[in-house]
């Protein structure tokens, strides 16, 4: 330090009183990774470029308290960080580069926003003088990503960088958790400021969480009190709560059945006596034709997605319903509620449990036994012990959750080996399912695997991937390579785009229009990654397969060549009841 | 049914904010009638003034979203009967028309407008009121040949005797504090 600085510093403190003595002169860059240390912050996703080249290079200084993941594309960056925030309940945390950087992020952010994922995105940005020039790698990121992120700010005066950060983690992970972007300017970021850190905890416009109306939880457990058939659907809500033993405490104490959606999977054991299963468009036969014989439905954190409800005039017809959610602006959207309770279900759950009668529903409950019995002669049979040669994608999706105990973290791409995997894996354990629900982007589950195996490093972490979208995030096999996460990968190649080709024969006269892959060497190109992995095409090879899969202690790639046109049934098809659903 | 609605929108007073408020609007196809902003009685909060025709359902879904946005405060919506509201209207005219005859200062007295400029070429008229009464004064001026015609969106307060915007925030106060 020169004898200047030195002089300045002094005179600095001396003018600034004891209470700032704590105050530290640093630049923009350096304020970034000392905030992102304060909220805790472990480990970013990211890829650099211009416009982001100062944090990055405070980075440098930082790697052993940031450990930063390199991965191949930004899109990447935002899955692996929505994985690692799934499958641990921290914020996500990546850094972009401005213009294709930050375009190529929106995806994952879109993801985040529907699917409720908490995240902090900071994107470098062009110096404030070029805004709005139209300068190089310069986009209007803010704009852009303004509809989908919960909040975004762009910072271009480096005393606003601690107290933006702090916004941006406060409102990511309260209430109703979302995705924020902070865009930075390059010179903000070089700037210099006296860093001090103060979290926030109050924004005067912002109520993360209503307060409980015990009036209103009174209300629904007479309701439950009084109700025959009463069920329960469970959404991602009671995860993000961390209220999964309150509900137990309710299911236990009421004899009601409890179903879940895609993102409530994993809320409870799969084996749970009161868990009758999967509901929405593939969910299982019960629930879903039992949702119109119901007379009370209790909504726990979810929010009536049109895959769940199908036809909503024709939906619950014979239900009043309970709606525990945290956001206002769900009550009522889809599904009108007899008996809203806004709030933190954790707070409100526990109150419920008080209220509520100790009960048994058994003969309704057998009902939805009965159901799967029907779906299992009809279904389920087939898929997970099929007679005919080819292999299904049921039967390997469950002799793989087997083989870790049904203890393993699910995570899948987006298609029918999605709706598969959530059929046919089995849960002992919440927060075990990191999955693209809302959006339902292809190309998600590597990164997103990558990403919760480094948040969950002693959990197995399985992902279930298509053809299709393993070859829109391919790259990130070099990721996985670079970091040894050992993660599973099981690749249900059937050259075909699934789902579509489902769709396209059961609604659109088998006319295959663009759905068929001519594939490349998975097995050449994995190993070009360095990973090791085995292609099966005979039932015989499957366990010994799976088995060497699991035995093998960095990541691995198993490759099962299945039916080319298995269908995923039930199907309740677009626009029809719930009560509707087919089973063939 | 359709109806006309008056959302009262209180928010931070941020840059970007009323691209914040308006996509809500876009994505849901409903169309903004008039929009006006300004700061409200209370420093550092801005208001919005939307006139939209939708549905009591649309509407108040409407304003969930909208008040789902971190930097709003608080939205109200009104029908026409719970609110007190005034647009502003501007005409300009040839002055020449206005030497011919007095029928144009005639319908100024009589629609309770005003003259604020006239200059040897034109003249600029001024009328407040409700937009079928600016609208009534434009046909008849446009005898005489208004080049141009410009109305503000709406203004409004409520006819309430407590003020909801206050009453809101001491309750977020008081809320807060319960939490704390």
């Amino acid at each position: 330090m020169s004898l200047e600085t030195l002089q300045i510093t002094f005179k600095e403190d001396k003018e600034m009183g004891t209470d700032n003595i704590q105050k530290k002169r640093m630049t923009g860059s350096e304020a970034v990774m000392q905030s992102l240390i304060h909220e805790g912050v472990k480990m970013i996703f990211g890829y650099p470029g211009g416009a982001i080249m100062p944090i990055y290079d405070a980075l440098y200084d930082y790697h052993s308290q940031l450990h930063h993941i390199l991965t191949r594309h930004e899109q990447g960056a935002l899955h692996a960080a929505q994985g690692y925030a799934r499958a641990t309940g921290d914020v996500g945390v990546c850094f972009v580069t401005s213009g294709p950087g930050a375009t190529n992020a929106i995806t994952g952010i879109a993801d985040a926003q529907i699917d409720s994922t908490p995240l902090v995105v900071i994107s470098g940005q062009v110096a404030s003088p070029l805004l709005g020039t139209d300068a190089f790698q310069e986009t209007d990121v803010v704009g852009i990503s303004q509809p989908i992120t919960k909040w975004n700010y762009q910072v271009k005066n480096v005393e606003e960088i601690p107290e933006a950060i702090a916004r941006a983690f406060y409102i990511a992970r309260s209430g109703r958790p979302g995705p924020v972007l902070i865009d930075i300017t390059k010179d903000a970021q070089f700037a210099e400021l006296d860093f001090e850190y103060k979290k926030v905890e109050k924004i005067r416009s912002y109520i993360p969480v209503t307060k409980t109306d015990e009036e209103k939880v009174a209300e629904a457990a007479q309701l439950i009190n009084l109700a025959k058939k009463p069920l329960v659907l469970v959404g991602q809500g009671v995860i993000l709560a961390e209220a999964e033993k309150d509900l137990m405490s309710l299911l236990e104490k009421t004899g009601m059945p409890a179903a879940w959606t895609l993102l409530g999977m994993s809320a409870m054991p799969t084996d749970h006596p009161l868990n009758v299963g999967m509901l929405g468009m593939h969910g299982n036969y019960g629930p879903n034709i039992k949702t119109n014989d119901a007379d009370l439905i209790i909504a726990l954190g979810m929010r009536f997605d049109d895959r769940v409800t199908g036809n909503v005039q024709k939906y619950a017809t014979n239900a009043k319903v309970i709606h525990f959610e945290i956001d206002p602006a769900e009550i009522n959207k889809i599904i009108y509620a007899d008996v809203p309770v806004l709030g933190d279900i954790k707070e409100s759950l526990p109150m419920l449990v008080e209220k509520v009668a100790a009960n048994k529903h058994e003969a309704w409950v057998e009902e939805f036994r009965a159901c799967d019995r029907i779906e299992d002669e009809k279904i389920i049979k087939n898929e997970l012990y099929p007679t005919k040669e080819g292999l299904t994608m049921g039967e390997v999706v469950r002799r793989v959750t087997e083989q870790f105990n049904d203890e393993a973290i699910l995570v899948t791409d987006v298609g029918q080996h999605q709706m598969m995997a959530s059929r046919y894996f089995k849960f002992k354990h919440s927060r075990s399912v990191v999955t693209s629900g809302g959006l339902g982007t292809m190309g998600f589950g590597l990164p997103a695997a990558l990403g919760a195996q480094l948040g969950q490093p002693d959990r197995a972490v399985c992902v279930f991937v298509g053809d299709g979208g393993f070859q829109m995030t391919i790259q990130e096999l070099g990721t996985i390579w670079q970091t040894k996460a050992p993660v599973k990968i099981i690749l249900l190649n059937n050259n075909f785009l699934g789902m579509v080709r489902q769709w396209q024969e059961m609604f659109f006269d088998k006319r295959y229009a663009s759905t068929e892959l001519i594939n490349p060497d998975f097995q050449m190109i994995t190993r070009g990654y360095g990973i090791a992995c085995e292609k099966v095409e005979k039932r015989e090879d499957l366990d010994g397969a799976i088995k060497r899969m699991a035995e093998t202690d960095g990541p691995f790639l198993l490759e099962v060549v299945v039916e080319k046109e298995g269908n995923v049934l039930p199907m309740v098809p677009a626009g029809a009841a719930v009560n509707e659903i087919r089973l063939e | 049914m359709k109806q006309e609605f008056t959302l009262s929108i209180y928010s931070e007073n941020h840059v970007g904010l009323l691209n914040q408020v308006t996509t809500v609007f876009t994505r849901r196809h409903i169309n903004i009638e008039s929009l006006n902003t300004s700061e409200s009685a209370i420093k550092g909060i801005h208001k919005y003034t939307v006139v939209v025709f939708a549905t009591r359902e649309q509407v108040d879904k409407l304003a969930l979203q909208i008040e789902k946005k971190v930097d709003v405060i608080k939205v109200f919506v009104f029908t026409a009967d719970e609110i007190i509201h005034q647009e502003i209207a501007l005409y300009k005219v040839p002055t020449e028309a206005l030497l011919n005859g007095n029928e144009i200062e005639r319908l100024v007295r009589k629609h309770g407008a005003r003259i604020l400029e006239v200059t040897t070429k034109y003249t600029v008229i001024e009328k407040t009121g409700h937009q079928y009464e600016t609208q009534e004064l434009f046909e008849k001026l446009d005898h005489y040949g208004v080049s141009q015609f410009v109305r503000s969106g709406r203004v409004a307060v409520t006819k309430l005797d407590q003020e909801l915007l206050n009453e809101h925030i001491k309750k977020l106060e008081d809320q807060k504090t319960l939490l704390d």
